[in-house]
């Protein structure tokens, strides 16, 4: 959108004076373009200033530790010694584990909804998932103390160690202890909170899907299924990446409701069930009570870590989108 | 009708501009620690209804947050569960005063399958769980102190806070002074610290809830919000080896028994204090006051506010749950009071 508000405010003819501005802003068109090129380059400036204010601001740790920050495991306030690898690791893993529960489960309600339901249930329920969506973090928090947690301790947890722990290779994600929090619980909840994301995105793009490829599909001799699965699915697939990324950008960056169930400890272990910590949550865990300068910097480091993660994330998306397109689907 | 409307709200605007300026009102703006908030808003809400004129605007942003925004000017005082460092204190571009308000004291809380009394932790048992050296709670530094309780052959799963906090100061201090092994391996006391072993909970409420949830768990709280939620605590050795349960008067008497060694700048750790009757995991929360203030009818407000605070103001330390100051400590604080300028 800025690209094309940027090309038209140089096309316009060089006029100078109050007044020649005064004339070119007569015009509707001028105004608009004029209008949304400042709005537009208020995002711009705004994501500068942030990742401005946090290279600056994480400086003193940033000369300290150097690249080392990224994989040294231990975060000591104690001893001024800080790195980031627990965090990261915890981050990754907790969004990981959400997006594999939520996209199966995400998708194949927005294929219900779209494709199958009556449109009046299909509008009713998705009415519900969009009120899902505007629900505080916090009270995903509370539901998984006390639903989530109690259930991977006493019968989700047990059953997961005793079915998968034997497995060569596959049975390290399934190690006991098994305290209720940890990895997977922080996973399960985020995959409850990003749900409704996958779901409202992807039916909407799915509905957008021209009833004529449905009706070539079928009238070709496919069964419903076959036009769904081959031809909307593929018609609609840049819009679902973009609402997965979406959930995933969620994921990445919450807060309340991980730092309530993740048990909060900065280590690194393959163990699902073990205890972990995200980068959003020991930001929001230790900012407030952080007295010395190394350790604020490195915290505020943190953050410009997390930036990172999600912009390599998001350009790996728009490349995989790219890629895909390419590969058939709607024709560009 | 817009225009009524408009001159409506402009004379109303004004008469508030008015109204406020007209008694000479003190606003003092200050900031800090969470652990006292109760009774600190207590104080500035009786305080402001005596001296209608007076008015303290208090934010809990934390100790860190208090200390921070102290440093940079933006509040008149600050607030702090720890004391201020010397590294600290030399960042700071004038002199600051350090009031003891209030004392608090940290217990240990447990949840074990088939154990439903008291327990006694003594020093070296408390230092070892909360290192990792201790690991079931058969363990014979725990059994030989409670011959009675039927101690199972489970694991112990440590519970700390995962935020900042002055109550991980407080208990950290205290683990720092009984045990060698944790002020070499973990270090001083300190808000947030690499813990060796366990899970974190956000606040009070976190580490009593997964305490709650969590088999054979140990944590550990301020006392008052363990009496407020009727939540059961442990004994804890002090200095004089005696099993003492946490209270208001022992918390009380560990200030006592520190006030002969009190510094002159009030800047002082009372775990582990001697005496018999000493809760030993107790300490101070702070007011931390500029020495110099140019504005005289601030610096006449917040000294008021104090010499107000060490006698009236501690009446209504016990109905809060919080421990009151011992004589000794008040004396020497209402004579600091006329070191502020």
């Amino acid at each position: 959108m800025s690209a094309a508000a940027t090309i038209t405010a140089h096309e316009a003819p060089p006029q100078s004076g109050p007044r020649a501005l005064f004339r070119r802003l007569k015009h509707g068109d001028e105004l608009a373009h004029l209008i949304t090129l400042t709005f537009a380059a208020a995002i711009l400036l705004l994501t500068s200033m942030l990742v401005y204010e946090l290279w600056v601001n994480s400086h003193l740790s940033r000369t300290k530790f150097g690249w080392i920050f990224f994989w040294t495991r231990v975060w000591d306030p104690n001893f001024d010694n800080f790195g980031a690898a627990p965090f990261i690791y915890g981050t990754l893993v907790t969004s990981a584990v959400a997006l594999l529960i939520a996209v199966p489960l995400g998708l194949a309600s927005a294929i219900f909804l779209s494709e199958l339901a009556p449109r009046k249930i299909s509008d009713t329920i998705s009415f519900l998932i969009d009120l899902l969506a505007a629900v505080p973090s916090v009270i995903y928090g509370l539901l998984g103390i006390f639903i989530v947690v109690p259930l991977m301790r006493n019968t989700l947890g047990p059953f997961l160690i005793h079915s998968f722990g034997n497995i060569p290779y596959l049975g390290a994600l399934f190690r006991p202890p098994n305290y209720g929090v940890g990895f997977l619980t922080a996973g399960i909840v985020l995959a409850i909170m990003v749900v409704p994301y996958i779901i409202s995105v992807s039916r909407e793009v799915l509905l957008t899907v021209p009833r004529e490829q449905r009706e070539a599909a079928l009238a070709l001799g496919a069964t419903r299924w076959e036009s769904t699965w081959k031809v909307v699915l593929p018609w609609a697939r840049a819009g679902i990446m973009g609402s997965i990324f979406l959930a995933l950008a969620r994921a990445l960056g919450e807060t309340m409701a991980v730092t309530m169930v993740i048990g909060n400890s900065a280590r690194i272990s393959p163990s699902l069930f073990s205890p972990g910590d995200t980068i959003a949550s020991t930001i929001a865990n230790q900012f407030t009570e952080a007295t010395g300068d190394l350790y604020l910097s490195a915290l505020i480091e943190l953050g410009l870590v997390l930036f990172l993660i999600t912009f390599i994330l998001n350009g790996m998306a728009r490349i995989l989108i790219v890629v895909t397109e390419r590969g058939g689907g709607r024709p560009a | 009708m817009r225009k009524t409307l408009f001159l409506v709200s402009l004379l109303l605007s004004l008469a508030a501009v008015a109204w406020t300026q007209s008694g000479g009102t003190v606003l003092l703006n200050a900031a800090g620690a969470t652990f006292p908030y109760p009774i600190y808003s207590k104080w500035f809400d009786v305080y402001h209804q005596k001296h209608s004129n007076i008015q303290i605007n208090y934010q809990s942003i934390g100790s860190g947050g208090g200390i921070r925004q102290l440093l940079a000017g933006t509040v008149d005082f600050g607030a702090s569960d720890g004391p201020m460092s010397d590294e600290q204190l030399g960042q700071a571009k004038f002199k600051i005063l350090h009031f003891p308000t209030v004392l608090g004291a940290v217990v240990p809380t447990y949840n074990i399958a088939g154990v439903s009394g008291e327990l006694n932790f003594t020093q070296k048992a408390l230092a070892g769980i909360f290192l990792g050296t201790i690991k079931k709670w058969n363990d014979p530094e725990i059994a030989s102190a409670n011959s009675g309780a039927k101690l199972p052959a489970e694991d112990i799963v440590v519970i700390h806070r995962s935020d900042g906090s002055g109550t991980s100061y407080i208990w950290t201090d205290f683990l720092a002074k009984i045990s060698g092994d944790w002020k070499s391996k973990v270090g001083n006391a300190a808000t947030s610290v690499n813990w060796p072993v366990g899970l974190g909970g956000k606040g009070n409420e976190g580490v009593s809830g997964l305490v709650k949830q969590t088999p054979n768990s140990i944590g550990y709280i301020e006392l008052i919000y363990a009496v407020q939620n009727n939540i059961a605590y442990g004994k804890v050795q002090n200095a004089a080896g005696k099993f003492v349960k946490a209270d208001l008067a022992g918390v009380t008497a560990a200030a006592a028994a520190s006030a002969k060694t009190l510094p002159e700048d009030f800047r002082v750790s009372i775990t582990n204090a001697p005496g018999p009757n000493v809760y030993p995991i107790s300490s101070f929360t702070w007011l931390l006051i500029p020495a110099q203030i140019q504005d005289s009818s601030k610096r006449d407000a917040i000294k008021g506010f104090l010499a107000w605070m060490l006698t009236d103001g501690q009446n209504y330390n016990e109905g809060l749950t919080y421990a009151r100051l011992p004589k000794e400590v008040i004396e020497k604080e209402t004579k600091a009071i006329s070191l502020i300028q």
